[in-house]
């Protein structure tokens, strides 16, 4: 069921395989600070899940980042966001993560 | 179109003055977290009355009321406790006691206010009055679903190690008499104490089924219960973590979010069984008994935030699904059920529903909302 319900998600995403334009640049940094917010902090300083600010981040490779948001880190509560972002999406925002200061 | 207008005009009219003369129980505060302020709001007249300023991180804020209504105590995401008058609309004290808070909860006479802090982890209690420290009690663990329990107690879970700590403040406020229960289940995400003050009810995150402590047994007795609830899957994505706190017990029965699954599971409070599942439209975030407890209103993580379900309680049916807005991330019930208001945090307001024809009855322009309290909630346990 609950896949289910992810499936057209998952098409709109395939279906943009290239580097997010700049409408879906600004959904996604609506996405990081509230649904990322919501775990992460609205500042990024960490709550339930560790800070990801860019000194916090400073030392990772974007890359991996990119693979920890689409898969999620199992065992922990950090979902993998495969079913509503692609790689390209999920590697923008690791870069983002890495160079944006939050205000 | 007149109605944005005179709001705009409404909220420029402050700060207030406390000469004038007027009750607080219809009034309510609405969290704007992006921006670090509170909206006061009138109940009767569906209106904005003016905005708190200045209390830092508000992500994740909630609030508890003072006994007379007229006190609101704020917990932010940034350790800070911001004490605030909602009559003459200012911050009467701050102070930022933590790295990163969760929430708190305010003592049964309305002397002590316990903040429960994922950084360091652990709860302090600060007096009601001054915001002075008056006890602090690290548990090495982020903690979770703190509640007032009757007799001067606090009651919290702890994410990393999975106990419940009961702070007994009764017979010393400042050293207080400490019941760790061990062994309750692997990450409690939260923790909901029913309005009686009996049943404290933990979810866990690690593991499946939950645990509820009896408060009414000496020693509080621990069961396991639900051993087939949680995640299906271990790698089943959770976009949002449920809230316990509004799982109410209606007719007997609790109504619990399913965690990850599109589900609203239905248990017996005595036999701690299933009775029922509701099939939903997405994850359940909260799940509110509408206060004569005929219905549960549903809200939604992401992706699913633009909707809300109403849930018959007798047959467990989706009646309605609503569609409100981008972001609904907060719904609060007048005191005797009869509207309920909506925060649409994506589209800056509150939407203000009848409960029972679902028709918007007013809107209230507000920057980014998330938690709206209403002040009787300054009279119920376990808020
Ligand atoms: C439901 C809670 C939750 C949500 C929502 C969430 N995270 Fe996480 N995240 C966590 C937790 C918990 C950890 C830490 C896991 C651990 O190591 O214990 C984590 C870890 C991470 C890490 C690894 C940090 C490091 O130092 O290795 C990154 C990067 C990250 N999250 C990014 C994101 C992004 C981007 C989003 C939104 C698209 C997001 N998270 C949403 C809970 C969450």
């Amino acid at each position: 069921m609950a896949r289910l319900a992810l499936m057209p998600m998952l098409l709109a995403g395939a279906a943009m395989a290239a580097p997010p334009d700049a409408t879906r640049q600004d959904e996604l940094r609506h996405l990081v600070r509230q649904d990322c917010g919501s775990c992460h902090g609205l500042r990024r300083t960490g709550g339930l899940g560790r800070p990801i600010t860019p000194e916090a981040l400073a030392e990772r490779e974007p890359g991996d980042l990119a693979e920890v948001i689409l898969d999620g880190l199992p065992g922990t509560a950090m979902p993998g966001w495969r079913p509503l972002l692609t790689e390209d999406e999920a590697r923008w925002i690791a870069d983002y993560l890495m160079k944006t200061e939050t205000e | 179109m007149l109605k944005a207008v005179l709001a705009a005009l409404m909220l420029t009219i402050t700060p207030a003055q406390a000469d004038e003369l007027r009750g607080t129980g219809d009034l309510g505060l609405i969290v704007e977290r992006e921006t670090g302020s509170l909206l006061v709001v009138d109940r009767s007249e569906r209106a904005a009355l003016g905005r708190i300023e200045g209390l830092g991180d508000l992500s994740h804020a909630s609030l508890v009321y003072s006994p007379d209504e007229r006190f609101a105590y704020v917990f932010g995401r940034d350790g800070g406790l911001t004490k605030v008058d909602i009559l003459t609309r200012q911050v009467v004290r701050r102070v930022v006691q933590a790295g990163n808070s969760i929430g708190g909860a305010i003592s049964d006479d309305g002397q002590l206010i316990a903040v429960a802090n994922y950084e360091p982890g652990g709860v302090r209690v600060f007096d009601a009055e001054t915001l002075e420290l008056v006890a602090d009690v690290p548990m090495g663990s982020k903690t979770v679903g703190i509640a007032d329990a009757p007799g001067s107690r606090f009651i919290v879970a702890t994410w990393d190690t999975g106990e419940v700590w009961i702070i007994d403040h009764s017979h010393s406020p400042a050293q207080p008499g400490i019941t760790r229960l061990k062994g309750i289940g692997a990450n409690p995400y939260d923790a909901l104490l029913t309005s009686d003050g009996r049943r404290y009810i933990v979810g866990l995150f690690g593991e499946k089924g939950l645990t509820q402590i009896d408060l009414w047994q000496d020693p509080p007795e621990v069961t396991r219960f639900l051993p087939d609830y949680g995640r299906d899957q271990p790698d089943m994505p959770v976009y949002k973590m449920p809230h316990l706190q509004g799982w109410t017990l209606a007719d007997g029965v609790f109504a619990l979010p399913a965690v990850g699954l599109h589900q609203l599971l239905w248990v017996d409070a005595d036999s701690l069984t299933e009775i029922a599942r509701t099939e939903l439209a997405g994850q359940p975030v909260f799940a509110l008994a509408r206060p004569d407890r005929r219905e549960v209103w549903v809200n939604f993580a992401p992706p699913d935030n633009d909707k809300l379900q109403v849930v018959n309680t007798l047959t467990h049916e989706v009646l309605d699904t609503l569609t409100p807005g981008k972001g609904v991330l907060h719904m609060e019930f007048a005191p005797r059920g009869r509207e309920v208001w909506l925060s649409v945090r994506d589209e800056n307001r509150v939407e203000i529903r009848d409960t029972r024809s679902r028709e918007v009855l007013g809107e209230i322009e507000a920057r980014a909302p998330s938690g709206i309290f209403f002040t009787d909630r300054a009279h119920r346990t376990g808020l």
